[in-house]
């Protein structure tokens, strides 16, 4: 690419370079990390010992403190995917390409997680694991967009060219997230509606709202390390095949 | 336009003298129908109410069937990358494609509907809701296949992910197409099924265009 001889180079394009992109996050990593851990630290000590029982589920609201931020996540990593998938089609970004392969895992685990979290709170509150009800049905349909990515990129041979072929279909996908945001509001089954971001604030006490954000930041900063790390292992990963690759035409020729 | 005719011809010709995929496509819509007796015992009064459900899922794998001739010849032999270069607009290409594999694969399941309504003991008023919700929502099932087959059509197996791709956008369709033959408000539900249809046909094409062009350089 003849936009890293360029003499001047903008943040943009330094980040462009894989490499660079590595070496200019890793200091990232540690901070970000620890971080993570006093964000969990806290919001599970307020989530088990600082707040209240429901007067209607007791302690089973607790459940609540990991479901919530898993649910936000499976959506927020979608969402991940879709502005890198926009940045490989439109800007043709290479680091868009690897943050696009490294989200999809994490985003097909915390939706797993959510699904898991949600089955094991519904069975004492609503006594069933599953209900075919209108957001647990379009957070399947999540997950299986989502294994069906990961399927895609380990069937592809060339990782640039399916990287574009698979930002074609993360934007295909994407119309499902408005579905599972207002599929409380259109179906009204066992799944309660919002009750934290709406337009008139709220519905919770304070008591319980607090651990709740704690835990959504702890688990927000847990995808956004991991994130960057497998970005940097994708980054690893790519230069050991281009080694291999040249290796073995050097042992051809 | 003369293009598009022209390559919507072509398509069709293909089809009709390949051999016999659309009688095959029939075949393995009526005997995965036929084995749903089998699976959940001859009951004529549960027949009766699963039958529209049956039927969709029927038509729903039978085009899924269909779908890796959609672009994978084409890509083998090398005319998809000559069609790149063609006067007519790569969606364009794809549109009549899309058009095509819905005469020959959705129409003659659609016709062949009265046998499987036969066989799982369907009412005729029924029977007639699920015509016209097939007619409505199959373009969509389509539509949704042609991005999942140009998705997939650079991969040397990729018939087998596909399906896997498809199936969960294909959901919706499902929801409403057996949503409205069950339900009172039946006529909500084909509104919502023929706007399904109407959208993903007009948007599929650029997605599978975008998709194939991707894919190939």
């Amino acid at each position: 690419m003849s936009m890293e001889t360029t003499p001047k180079q903008s943040w943009w394009n330094r980040i462009a370079h894989p490499g660079q992109f590595v070496a200019w996050t890793r200091p990232l990593l540690w901070p970000l990390t620890i971080l993570t851990a006093v964000l969990f630290v806290a919001g599970l000590w307020f989530a088990f010992f600082n707040s209240p029982e429901d007067y209607q589920m007791g302690d089973t609201v607790r459940i609540m403190y990991v479901h919530v931020p898993n649910a936000w996540l499976s959506q927020f990593v979608y969402g991940v995917m879709t502005v890198s998938a926009l940045g490989t089609l439109v800007w043709r970004h290479p680091m868009a390409d690897v943050s696009m392969k490294a989200a999809a895992p994490l985003g097909a685990l915390f939706t797993a997680l959510a699904l898991f979290t949600g089955a094991l709170w519904g069975r004492p509150t609503w006594g069933t694991f599953w209900e075919w009800d209108g957001r647990m049905t379009s957070t399947l349909v999540l997950l299986f967009i989502y294994l069906g990515i990961i399927a895609l990129w380990r069937a592809f041979d060339d990782q640039l060219r399916a990287a574009r072929v698979i930002a074609v279909f993360t934007l295909v996908g994407a119309v499902n997230i408005p579905i599972i945001k207002f599929s409380v509001d259109w179906w009204s089954t066992l799944h309660q509606p919002a009750s934290v971001f709406r337009a008139d604030g709220p519905r919770m006490p304070g008591s319980i709202l607090t651990p709740l954000f704690v835990m959504f930041f702890a688990f927000t900063f847990l995808f956004l390390t991991l994130h960057l790390k497998a970005m940097h292992t994708e980054v690893k990963r790519r230069r050991v095949m281009t080694l291999q690759r040249k290796a073995a035409q050097g042992a051809g020729a | 336009m003369t293009a598009f005719w022209a390559m919507l011809a072509r398509e069709l010709r293909l089809a009709l003298r390949g051999g016999g995929d659309m009688l095959t496509l029939i075949l393995f819509f009526v005997i995965v129908g036929a084995i749903v007796p089998f699976a959940v015992g001859p009951d004529r009064v549960l027949l009766a109410r699963i039958a529209p459900g049956m039927v969709w899922i029927a038509a729903f794998l039978a085009m899924l069937l269909g779908l890796d001739r959609l672009f994978r010849p084409d890509h083998e032999d090398g005319s998809l990358i000559l069609l790149r270069q063609a006067d007519l607009p790569l969606s364009g290409v794809v549109a009549a494609k899309l058009a095509a594999h819905w005469l020959v694969s959705a129409l003659p399941l659609i016709v062949a509907s009265p046998f499987l309504a036969l066989l799982l003991a369907m009412e005729l008023d029924t029977f007639w809701r699920v015509l016209l919700s097939l007619l409505l929502g199959t373009p969509a099932l389509a539509a949704f296949g042609a991005v999942g087959a140009a998705v997939t059509v650079s991969i040397r197996r990729g018939g087998l992910i596909a399906p896997i791709l498809i199936a969960p956008l294909s959901i919706p369709v499902l929801i409403f197409g057996t949503g409205s033959i069950t339900a009172s408000q039946s006529g909500a539900a084909m509104l919502f099924l023929a706007a399904l249809s109407l959208m993903a046909v007009a948007l599929a094409p650029f997605a599978a265009a975008l998709a194939i062009s991707s894919g190939e350089d």
